[in-house]
């Protein structure tokens, strides 16, 4: 990938500063994931929104819509995970990045001014919010597997699989807003989850643990200054 | 070298992911009583607060003019009534809450019809029937209830809700209306009415539910009675 020619003058940019942070398997497995969530959000409209679901109809054909995305949904990690323990790929370590936190990280989202954290890939809110949203797809695909096949379940699950499937939603869908914004709004992650690199500088600034890693420390650009500062 | 923690490290988000699954098992294992809850602070997305647990793979969708409601079994005059047919005979209109057995509730529906009793008045009921079958143009849905229940004065053969012709979502052109049991009662697309010699338990109620579905005393539940 080269800067294209009207680029500002940029030391950092250029395939050799440049770091790989989401490989083709992850995009992959994001894109699709991203896609069936779409179709789920849409057909969901049109199964509970009651103008909605009178002006589209077809109720049953929606239902089975949204029923098929829905059990779709986790088939792409599914499958993307087989494939990083296979034949290698970043979605496996990655996992294991997203799930531990230490205890700098810790305090960095409970906001404490002197949380002295050196940011890893991924900072601690994109943390929880791979943890929250992971949890909330499986719940929302147990829940959904009681509504669906509720003959093989208590009738009292049902209702409480209701429940549980509106108040999993209504929370999705308010960390998805958050996190399409947080997409808009930096558009260096945005881009790296489409052509999979970042910056050097931008690694420098988001991520230096990770750049320490990946370089080995000094072996970047880095300088003192960069490693004290953390957090931008 | 990841492979191994790092001192302090603590494996957060898989704590947060199990944390929130046992939530979730207690929620659909208890949480059906939070349904009403849940159903008012949805109200203004769902709309009129009726969720549909369609049991066919499809809605019937019959125009008034095609609709024919066949009545027989043990009946002496056993009748085909048409939309109209329905329409010419004396209508009552009654206002109650509908009362889902999964926790829902929408307050006060306004139904008109005609009174069941004058329907089988009409059929002639033999005297070996004790009992009314329902079935509905979706080929799946039955219900049933007892030749005294059926003559009580709010359940209604109806062809109107909230003051308008019953979608076919809700169950239209004319649905079964039995005010003061549980929602599954009132069977939607009503086709079939047919006296029988003994109640035979309904779709729901070969899945568990109670047969004398009293909204307040069947199925476990305190709900106000509506009717």
């Amino acid at each position: 990938m080269r800067p294209p020619p009207d680029a500002p003058p940029d030391a950092d940019r250029g395939a050799p500063s440049e770091l790989i942070r989401f490989d083709a398997g992850e995009r992959t497995v994001h894109w699709t994931t991203a896609a069936l969530t779409l179709v789920s959000f849409a057909t969901a409209a049109a199964l509970f929104i009651g103008p909605v679901a009178a002006a589209v109809g077809r109720r049953d054909d929606v239902r089975w819509v949204h029923v098929t995305a829905g059990l779709l949904l986790p088939v792409p990690f599914a499958v993307g995970l087989l494939l990083a323990f296979t034949r290698g790929g970043l979605l496996r370590s990655d996992l294991r990045r997203l799930d531990r936190w230490s205890e700098a990280e810790r305090r960095w989202l409970r906001m404490e001014p002197d949380a002295g954290v050196r940011l890893d890939k991924f900072n601690p809110g994109q943390k929880l919010n791979a943890a929250f949203t992971a949890g909330a797809i499986l719940l929302l695909l147990a829940s959904g597997a009681v509504m669906h096949w509720f003959g093989h379940f208590p009738l009292a699950w049902r209702a409480g699989a209701s429940v549980v499937h509106d108040l999993t939603a209504a929370a999705l869908t308010v960390t998805l807003a958050g996190h399409v914004l947080m997409a808009l709004t930096h558009p260096a992650s945005l881009r790296s989850m489409l052509g999979g690199r970042v910056s050097e500088a931008w690694a420098r600034r988001e991520a230096p643990r990770w750049l320490d890693e990946e370089r080995g420390p000094g072996g970047g650009t880095v300088t003192p200054d960069a490693l004290r500062r953390g957090r931008p | 070298m990841d492979a191994v923690l790092e001192p302090q490290q603590t494996r957060i988000g898989r704590r947060v992911v199990l944390g929130m699954l046992a939530a979730g098992a207690v929620g659909i294992v208890f949480g059906g009583r939070l349904t009403s809850t849940v159903s008012d602070l949805a109200a203004p997305l769902t709309g009129d607060g009726f969720r549909i647990y369609s049991v066919a793979g499809y809605s019937p969708a019959t125009p008034p003019a095609e609709y024919a409601l066949a009545v027989g079994g043990l009946a002496t005059n056993s009748l085909r009534l048409t939309y109209a047919d329905l329409q010419a005979m004396p209508s009552t209109t009654l206002t109650r809450d509908f009362q889902c057995v999964t926790g829902w509730r929408v307050a006060g529906v306004r139904w008109t019809g005609v009174a069941l009793r004058d329907v089988l008045d009409r059929a002639g009921v033999a005297p070996a029937a004790k009992a009314v079958t329902f079935r509905s143009s979706d080929r799946v849905y039955t219900e049933s209830l007892t030749l005294d229940q059926a003559r009580r004065d709010d359940v209604l053969v109806a062809y109107e809700m909230q003051g308008a012709p019953i979608t076919d979502r809700h169950g239209g052109p004319v649905r079964l209306l039995v005010a003061p049991m549980y929602g599954y009662k009132s069977l939607k697309w009503l086709s079939h009415i047919d006296l029988v010699d003994a109640v035979e338990p309904g779709y729901w109620e070969q899945e568990g539910y109670d047969v004398d579905a009293w909204v307040g005393s069947s199925n476990g539940r305190q709900d106000a009675p509506t009717s």
